[in-house]
């Protein structure tokens, strides 16, 4: 009983000596170094959870955040469809959300995001012109779909409606894009490939694959149907029902036929389908493309006359974000805009939002190849240090200016989403 | 109660007023003591079965938009479902996969079981090779599934070894990406949900039914079909059960082993949550759910399981 007794003394005594001393600790810290210590060590302890696809959740950048600012940023990949579930109905899940620009015109009215101020943003002003005016250069034409500028900003603070010019509060901080088109096996198919038509030409019957999302495959649909001459369309990105219903009709008589060998979905899909042979010709995404390639198998992003489908994500503030955890958030988005980031996904192949600082963390030859579109002078090197490109090797569609010059449509959500998305769905069943 | 009554003797009165007491609850109602012993059956199945059911229903009459879905009572999700030449194709399409692969496990899990319960003669044997049976099972479903897509590819084994022996000089192109392969996959996978009732109710057959099966002059065909497959029936009912709902509900082995271009009434569902619009998924699981508890139905017309097992 006395040895009970004793132990529980003993116990209870250590433990208010460690409170003690804790206190003691933390008071001395405050009352010495002063006040901006304790707030780089609150910011030490701050954890922001982002979630997004995969292309830019990179495990990497979340070391470098950690080595660089000193918090922990959480990634979560997950595909678009779950990120947008999320963005829209998980508003306490998460801190940031690396959202595309279609999806944040389907969210952004849920209210789970917060506009973010400009004036805090150091390198705004660098920031390209595609998703400031929506210009690229001052000659540039703005392409159909959801441009990135016309949902890049609101009127204020707790903004709901997007606004057309520069107003100071942006919806979501540029990240990357990049301009998509077909994927090719030059070697299985062995004559040049020009136009988006080809995705339907018999000659490809059963070797043929378009990507399962609906907002984004109707898109490459589009392309086609235009290039075919089949479909004139007012707006690619915001379909009339008719356009929709004659789209849909024409590649659903391609299914009938046995066009397609597959639909993909993720990411990994596309690469395997490409990789083993099934499909000589598909929609594809830069980095699988990439992927592909460092398995030694030929495949060419080939550029086409009609022009790219682009893409382009950001980051979005939680609107749960406040206090310091808000100051992080803010500090990691300009850290993620002043260029190392950018170099690391810029040598994947992607384009980041402000280059200039992105080429101070890539070498001559890197952002000659990837950037400027000339022939690389040694092997091109991935992040990761595989050699993704031999020496001599010029980038498929050449330069910055010239890819994202050629955009034809962006990514988009149309008005008439649920007719689309039925549409779609009949053409999967059929 | 009573040996602990015993163990105090001290307390005369005590033991006498506990059992008078414990009478008249017991007299007053054995239906109260019923009613609490089925409760926490009753809770669980209200709390994770009714209530979601019930809260399914509900959303399936509400309205949405792109991001949000909202109370409201429209009929516009079931009206364009049950209307919708979609709904009628995604349904023979799933009825066709579900019967393909029933037959198909039918007949592959009752001759499994038929040998392992009537051929092996020894029970440490049976044991093994039922075990054996359940090896596949210790990997994940998906890996089981997905790991057909290498060996039946274009460029796969399944090809490379047909083309190699000569027995085909083109790559045969419905191995994958079909049917065919939505259908090999489910019996693969589903397989053994078959077995396993069946090899259960087989090993319950009385021998002594097949010994005087042979007496009264049967031959081994005869035994099967008039001794057998009767008595195994339930069995056969329950596996059939067990494939019939996994197979209508399911839509990831349709999605990768059609390479997406087959629909089934599992990936519209899976779809329509994907897109956000929930009432219109509710919608389409209510019916499905009704589909399936009709088809349930059906089944049970043909075997009283209750009174066979």
């Amino acid at each position: 009983m006395t040895t009970g007794t004793d132990k529980t003394k003993i116990s209870r005594r250590s433990v208010l000596k460690g409170a003690a001393a804790t206190a003691g600790l933390a008071v001395g810290a405050g009352a010495v170094t002063g006040f901006p210590t304790v707030w780089a060590q609150n910011i030490k302890n701050v954890t922001l959870r982002q979630f997004g696809t995969g292309v830019s959740n990179l495990n990497e950048v979340a070391a470098k955040v950690k080595e660089d600012l000193g918090f922990t940023l959480e990634m979560t990949a997950l595909d678009s469809d779950s990120v947008t579930q999320r963005a829209a109905t998980q508003p306490k899940g998460f801190d940031i959300a690396d959202i595309e620009y279609w999806i944040c015109k389907k969210v952004w009215g849920a209210g789970n995001l917060q506009a973010m101020d400009t004036s805090k943003i150091k390198n705004y002003d660098k920031i390209v012109g595609t998703f400031r005016s929506g210009k690229l250069t001052p000659e540039s034409t703005i392409a159909q779909g959801t441009a990135p500028h016309t949902v890049g900003f609101v009127e204020g603070p707790g903004g709901k409606k997007f606004v057309d010019n520069e107003s100071g509060w942006m919806t979501l901080i540029p990240t990357i894009y990049n301009a998509d088109t077909l994927g090719i096996r030059p070697d299985l198919i062995g004559r040049p490939i020009e136009s988006w038509t080809e995705l339907l030409n018999p000659e490809f019957k059963g070797k043929a694959s378009i990507l399962d999302i609906s907002s984004i495959g109707i898109m490459d649909a589009a392309m086609v149907c235009e290039a075919m001459g089949e479909v004139q369309y007012g707006d690619k990105g915001n379909m009339t029902k008719e356009e929709i219903d004659k789209t849909m009709a024409i590649f659903t008589e391609a299914k009938k036929n046995g066009q397609f060998r597959a639909f993909w979905k993720s990411f990994d899909e596309s690469v395997n389908l490409m990789a083993s042979g099934e499909v000589v010709i598909q929609s594809m995404w830069s980095p699988a493309i990439t992927a592909v390639r460092s398995k030694g198998i030929p495949c060419v992003y080939q550029p086409l006359k009609e022009g790219y489908r682009s893409w382009g994500g950001g980051l979005g503030l939680s609107a749960n974000l406040s206090g310091i955890e808000l100051d992080a958030a803010y500090e990691y988005i300009n850290w993620y805009l002043s260029g190392w980031v950018g170099g690391f996904l810029m040598r994947q192949g992607y384009y980041s939002a402000v280059p200039e600082t992105s080429k101070n963390f890539m070498t001559e030859d890197e952002w000659g190849y990837w950037f400027e579109g000339k022939a690389a002078k040694k092997d091109v090197v991935n992040p990761q240090g595989q050699v993704m490109e031999k020496a001599g090797a010029v980038r498929d569609g050449g330069a910055f200016y010239d890819r994202m010059g050629a955009v034809a449509c962006w990514n988009s959500v149309m008005d008439e989403n649920k007719h689309m998305v039925r549409k779609w769905n009949e053409f999967i069943a059929a | 109660m009573s040996s602990s009554s015993t163990q105090t003797p001290g307390a005369v009165v005590a033991p006498g007023a506990a059992s008078t007491e414990s009478t008249r609850t017991k007299t007053a109602s054995p239906e109260k003591a019923s009613w609490f012993l089925v409760s926490p059956l009753v809770l669980v199945l209200g709390v994770f079965l009714v209530l979601p059911i019930l809260t399914i229903v509900t959303v399936s009459f509400w309205d949405y938009n792109e991001y949000n879905f909202f109370p409201a009572f429209i009929l516009e999700n079931y009206s364009y479902l049950l209307t919708s030449q979609v709904t009628l194709a995604t349904y023979l399409k799933t009825f066709k996969f579900m019967a393909l692969t029933w037959i198909f496990c039918t007949v592959i899990g009752f001759t499994v079981a038929y040998f392992l319960a009537f051929h092996v003669r020894s029970l440490p044997m049976q044991i093994v090779l039922f075990l054996i049976c359940t090896v596949p099972f210790w990997t994940s479903n998906i890996i089981r599934m997905i790991s057909w897509i290498p060996f039946l590819g274009r460029n796969g084994l399944a090809n490379s070894a047909l083309i190699s022996t000569g027995v085909i000089d083109e790559p045969l192109e419905w191995l994958l990406f079909s049917d065919f392969a939505v259908v090999l996959a489910f019996v693969h996978l589903y397989c053994l949900f078959m077995v396993v009732p069946i090899f259960n109710t087989m090993m319950r057959i009385d021998r002594s039914l097949i010994e005087a099966a042979r007496d009264a002059g049967a031959n081994g065909f005869q035994i099967l079909t008039n001794v057998i497959i009767p008595l195994t029936k339930p069995g056969i009912m329950i596996g059939s059960i067990f494939v019939v709902t996994l197979v209508m509900g399911d839509f990831i082995t349709v999605r990768f082993m059609s390479g997406g271009q087959s629909a089934s009434v599992g990936r519209v569902i899976s779809n329509e949550i994907a897109l956000l619009q929930y009432p219109a998924a509710a919608a389409s699981a209510v019916v499905l759910l009704i589909t399936v508890l009709i088809m349930i139905g059906i089944m049970m017309r043909f075997v009283d399981i209750r009174k066979e097992l």
